[in-house]
Parts: structure tokens; C-alpha cells; sequence
């Protein structure tokens, strides 16, 4: 499905007095992809995701968002994308249904489409049954869940959800997972800002890092391993021998070998390589497991900003 | 940069007018506030009856003097009274309008709905003015109703017209503690402090400004008394300072409508009174034409201090 462009921003830049909040941000978001918005605190994520929705005006640079420009077109953007903001609050003396009636009327809807909306919307975030209760009676959980209803209820082209899954238990955090991949499957376009980045690399089509105000990097999760970690292929050895690290670190196209205790070692590649490595340790040691371990972003984060902070030093 | 934009700015007012006016009418603060002035006024009403029974016929506006009357228990009139309380209403109503948004982190969620930061912001402003307007209006009602029951006779057309004028200045009087309130609210991030500030300046206008403006006058203007008595100039001067303050002029339109026979809420000079009739009621047109100035300058202000707070509200940040 992913085809049309929803997103595009173009040199996209926020200077607050002399701090330059967003630098020269350059990307592109397709409909129904998933893309994950990595970064410390502070490296532009919600800046940038404001200046997407016409809620901040950018200093200089370009975004269409759905087919318009946020800053000319604020309303025409807003009434097509759903936003989930970091830290959601909602009326607390109204029902569950009130708050979303209420933003469903400003976002335009007629009281047939909410009420239409509404009960599936709850429905698809499990909150089927305590629609009626006021929102002082939720959890904090169950107000992510709702902002998602909201979403939901919407039906926009765009989903900006920043950092949503922070206040959850793990479970509820799979079940909102898969909420999300829900909202591609309706072939909206999900940007997903977020610190958990074993969830992003679980959803997420592709990520783009930010790094103070920048992109660092931006791809797929393979991508960045072969761009950060020097190979995109990252193989789990289980081998009892001599000098096994070092007959790994000879074979041709293997970029690091790292002994991960006992007899266990991590090969990162720049292709495919377990067939190399198998015939290698055959001759000298006791192969006894070879798998493909997924290259993960925790290790890719990991390893960025610990040289990007080198490089700083 | 372009800064022209596209779509209404009023977007989405109606469902914001709504929703406020809806929250304050069913708020616990609203009918807090509704009770205290509601019984205030009824004692006040009830005690002008009792004294206007008991000396009838002094006056062809009986039904004015109901609002406009002072006791020995109660050192206030009616409209005294509202002059005092209809800030704190409307302070009550708006200090926590904006900021509120902001601690209850609705704000994005709201303004990430097609709708301008306009929209709010009026809306909110009407939605206290429409709850304020409900609340005065029953009370006006309730007045009348209580002067139809104790006098036992219905207020002429000219009594109903000036007392409706004066309906729409005590709104009009409202409106601009409203909007102050709520430019607090815009300014101040903590709701105590925009409360804290708005009822300063309600304290500094309605208990220390007759206080301050004889000192302010007399700086600017000179002595109060010249060689051949009171100076003009020195008259004028604490007119136009006194005159700063909202309280003056509610408390002068109300005087002017409710009273007839005013005829100059200046300082007037002995060669202008030849040929009047003193004590003479002037006509309905004639009140309205003395108090005009009053009640733009109410509306004014208040247009004014929601402008202020506009441009603050448009150069904030969403983000908290």
C-alpha cells in the first residue's frame, strides 16, 4: 500500500532566540508506512512534529502535510491528521464520550458520524465498556488508549503519535502496538516519536535519528545497522574451540566479532555470511549453533551516539 | 516569510461557546458565586421595599429607586452592590480559562483540531460573557419580580427601558472583567497567580483608587482650592483619573439611567444650571446621551484588553 507521499519536509528549521531547535530537516513520509522518530530529549522530535501540524511556525524550510502546507493551511492539515501528543490530558469532569465529542465538533464531524464513530473507535481500543465513566475514574493507560480513540475516530491520513507508549504496562504496550499497525492497515501514514526503541524497530517501516536538531540517519532499521554497526548482518556463533574470535575476525566481509560469554560470539557482516563462517569453524572447533540474530536499534542507538559523543570530545 | 492564512478564523467558535458555556453553568464555582450574589441583592431589593413603602410617593421612578436606594444596615444600593460583586464573578469565571488548558494538557489536543487559536480564545471570552449575561439577566428578573410583589405596582415603559439599558452596561461592566481575568489567565501559567492578580487589580480599582486620586490630582493639577474656591482644572483632572477606573464608569452610567434627574455627571458651573429645572427628570434619549461616552469606554476596554491578551495567546508556545 505505501504509494502517495503524505509527508514531506524540506530544510524545515526552528530557531528559538539563538538556539537552533531544528536544523535543516529534511524527510518524507508515505501512506500507510510507519515511520519512528528516534532521538534524545531535546534533538527536535516534538519540534518538528509542531511545525508538521501548524501548531509552531518553522523559522525558514517547507512541509506539505496531506497535501497542504501547515503554515498557510493549518486547518485543511489539521482536519487530516490525528495527533497524540506526549503528555495527554483530557476535560475531567466529562465522560469519555463528551471529550471525544467535543473535538470530534471542532474537527468538524456531525453528531450522526460521532455518534456513528464513537462506539467503534472505543471498541478498537478496548475501552468498549467504560465509555460513559469520566475520565477522572482512568488510569493513565486507558487516557493513551482514548487519545488513540480519538484518532481513530478522526479517520485522518496522518497519525502523529508522540511517545505513546510510555505510561504503559507491557502488556497493554503490545496491544497498543498492535493498534498502531491497525492504523497502517487503514493506509494511514504513522510518524511515531518514541524512546523505546525496541518497540520502534517492532512497527516501524523505517526511523530517522535526531540528533541536536539534526537527521542523523534515516532507513530502514538494516540500514542503519550496516551504516552505524558496518554490516547490516548481524549472526549469533555458538562455537567451542581455539581461537574461534580470531578465525571469525578472518573471514572476509566479517566487520567485528564480540564475545557475548561462554562459547557464544556476535559476527556483524556485511552480507549473509553463516555459510562462510560454518565451513571456517568446521576444520578447527565444535560448531554446536549458528543463527541470524536481528540487527538491533538498541545497539545502533547505542553505538551512534556513543561516537557521536567521541566525536564531540 | 508568507503570513497569509487560509480558512475562517471562526472555525469551530460555536462548538467552544458551547462547551464553556455549558462547563460554567453546570460548575459548582458558578453557582457558588450565583448564591452570594443572589442573596445580597435579594436583602438589598428587600430592604428598598420595605423603605420605599414606607415613604411612598416621593418619587414618580419608584421601581428605580429600588436598585438605586441606601439603608442604614446597608451602606450600598443594589447597583453598589453589583459594582462590587460582578468582578468577582467574572474573575471567577475566566482566571483559569487559558492556563487551565495548559495544566490539564488539553491544549494540543484541542488546537490539533482544525480551529484557530482565535477561535478559542473568543470563544472562551463569550462563553463567560454568555454564562455572566444568564446569571444577571435571572437576577434582573428576579428584582423586578421581587419590586412587582412588595410595591404592588408595575414598572412604566420608561422605567423598563432604562432599567434594560442598564441590564446592558452591567453586562457591558462584566465584559471587561472578563477579559482582564482571562488576559491574566493567558499571562500567568499558575492559576493562583492569574486569580491572585486579577482580584489585585479588583481591590485597587474598587476599594483604593478614590484613595489614590486625589494625590495623583493634585501632582498633576495642583491644589484642589484656588483663592476664589474649588479649581476647574484640579476638578477635571481627578474626573478624568477617577475615570480610569471601570468601577467610575458603571457607577456613573447606572447613576445616570437610574436616576432621572441626573443631568451632568461633571462638574458642572453655576451660568450652565440658568433656566434649568432642578430635579426635573430628564427624558430616556437624554440619559443614554449622557452616559454614552461610559458605556463605549466599558466596551472599549474591554476590546482593548482582549486584543493585549490575543497577541500574547498567538505568540505562545504550545508546547508547555
Amino acid at each position: 500500500m505505501p504509494g502517495d507521499i503524505v509527508i514531506e519536509a524540506r530544510g524545515l528549521t526552528k530557531r528559538y532566540g539563538e538556539k537552533l531547535a531544528v536544523d535543516q530537516v529534511d524527510f518524507e513520509v508515505a501512506a500507510g508506512e510507519i515511520v519512528g522518530i528516534l532521538g534524545p530529549n531535546g534533538s527536535g522530535k516534538t519540534t518538528t512534529i509542531l511545525m508538521l501540524l501548524g501548531l509552531t511556525e518553522p523559522t525558514s524550510g517547507q512541509a506539505t502535510v496531506a497535501g497542504f502546507d501547515p503554515l498557510r493551511d493549518p486547518l485543511e492539515v489539521k482536519r487530516r491528521v490525528g495527533y497524540l501528543p506526549d503528555q495527554i490530558g483530557f476535560y475531567e469532569n466529562m465522560s469519555a464520550r463528551e471529550n471525544l465529542a467535543y473535538t470530534g465538533r471542532l474537527a468538524g464531524l456531525s453528531r450522526r458520524e460521532i455518534d456513528e464513530r464513537f462506539l467503534a473507535a472505543l471498541d478498537r481500543v478496548g475501552l468498549g465498556n467504560v465509555g460513559h465513566q469520566r475520565v477522572t475514574t482512568y488510569s493513565q493507560g486507558m487516557r493513551q488508549r482514548l487519545g488513540l480513540a480519538e484518532i481513530l475516530m478522526k479517520r485522518p491520513s496522518v497519525a502523529v503519535l508522540d511517545e505513546p507508549t510510555t505510561a504503559l504496562d507491557p502488556h497493554s504496550t503490545q496491544e497498543f502496538l498492535d493498534m498502531i499497525r491497525g492504523l497502517k492497515a487503514d493506509g494511514t501514514a504513522v510518524l511515531l516519536s518514541s524512546h523505546h526503541l525496541d518497540q520502534v524497530q517492532s512497527v516501524c517501516d523505517r526511523v530517522a535519528l535526531f540528533n541536536r536538531g539534526r537527521i542523523a540517519l534515516s532507513g530502514t532499521v538494516t540500514e542503519l545497522a550496516a551504516r552505524v554497526l558496518g554490516g547490516g548482518y548481524v549472526i549469533d556463533v555458538e562455537a567451542n574451540g581455539a581461537d574461534v574470535p580470531a578465525r571469525l575476525a578472518a573471514i572476509p566481509g566479517v566487520v567485528r566479532v564480540q564475545p557475548l560469554g561462554g562459547d557464544r560470539y556476535r559476527v556483524d557482516g556485511q552480507r549473509d555470511l553463516r555459510a562462510d563462517l560454518a565451513r571456517q569453524l568446521a576444520q578447527n572447533a565444535e560448531l554446536t549453533g549458528i543463527y541470524f540474530a536481528a540487527p538491533s536499534l538498541n545497539e545502533v542507538y547505542a553505538r551512534y551516539f556513543s561516537e557521536a559523543r567521541d566525536a564531540v570530545e | 516569510m508568507q503570513s497569509s492564512r487560509h480558512g475562517s478564523p471562526w472555525t469551530g467558535l460555536g462548538t467552544v461557546v458551547a462547551k464553556e458555556t455549558a462547563d460554567h453553568l453546570s460548575s459548582a464555582r458558578m453557582r457558588i458565586l450565583e448564591a452570594l450574589v443572589l442573596l445580597v441583592a435579594i436583602y438589598a431589593a428587600y430592604m428598598a421595599t420595605s423603605q420605599i413603602r414606607a415613604t411612598i410617593g416621593e418619587s414618580p421612578f419608584l421601581f428605580l429607586r429600588l436598585l438605586t436606594m441606601t439603608q442604614d444596615l446597608l451602606p450600598l444600593s443594589l447597583i453598589g452592590l453589583l459594582g462590587f460583586l460582578i468582578p468577582l464573578v467574572a474573575i471567577a469565571l475566566a482566571f483559569d480559562s487559558i492556563n487551565g488548558e495548559f495544566n490539564r494538557r488539553t491544549m494540543s489536543r484541542v488546537l490539533a483540531q482544525p480551529i484557530y487559536r482565535d477561535a478559542l480564545l473568543l470563544g472562551k471570552f463569550l462563553g463567560g460573557l454568555l454564562s455572566l449575561s444568564i446569571a444577571l439577566l435571572s437576577l434582573w428578573l428576579l428584582v423586578i419580580g421581587l419590586g412587582l410583589l412588595r410595591l404592588g405596582l408595575p414598572p412604566s415603559t420608561e422605567e423598563m427601558v432604562r432599567m434594560l439599558g442598564f441590564l446592558v452596561a452591567t453586562i457591558a461592566y462584566g465584559g471587561v472583567w472578563l477579559a482582564l481575568a482571562l488576559l491574566f489567565s493567558v499571562l500567568f501559567r499558575a492559576p493562583a497567580t492569574a486569580a491572585l492578580a486579577a482580584l489585585g487589580t479588583w481591590l485597587l480599582f474598587s476599594l483604593f483608587w478614590s484613595l489614590i486620586t486625589p494625590i495623583v490630582t493634585s501632582l498633576i493639577a495642583g491644589p484642589p482650592e484656588g483663592v476664589l474656591g474649588p479649581r476647574l482644572e484640579y476638578l477635571n483632572t481627578e474626573q478624568i483619573i477617577d475615570r480610569l477606573a471601570p468601577n467610575t464608569l458603571y457607577a456613573e452610567t447606572a447613576l445616570a439611567l437610574l436616576q432621572p434627574a441626573t443631568r451632568a455627571l461633571g462638574p458642572v458651573l453655576l451660568s450652565q444650571l440658568q433656566g434649568a429645572v432642578l430635579g426635573a427628570p430628564l427624558p430616556v434619549t437624554q440619559s443614554f446621551v449622557l452616559i454614552w461616552p461610559q458605556l463605549t469606554g466599558l466596551v472599549a476596554t474591554t476590546i482593548l484588553i482582549f486584543a493585549i491578551a490575543y497577541v500574547l495567546f498567538q505568540r505562545q508556545e504550545i508546547r508547555a
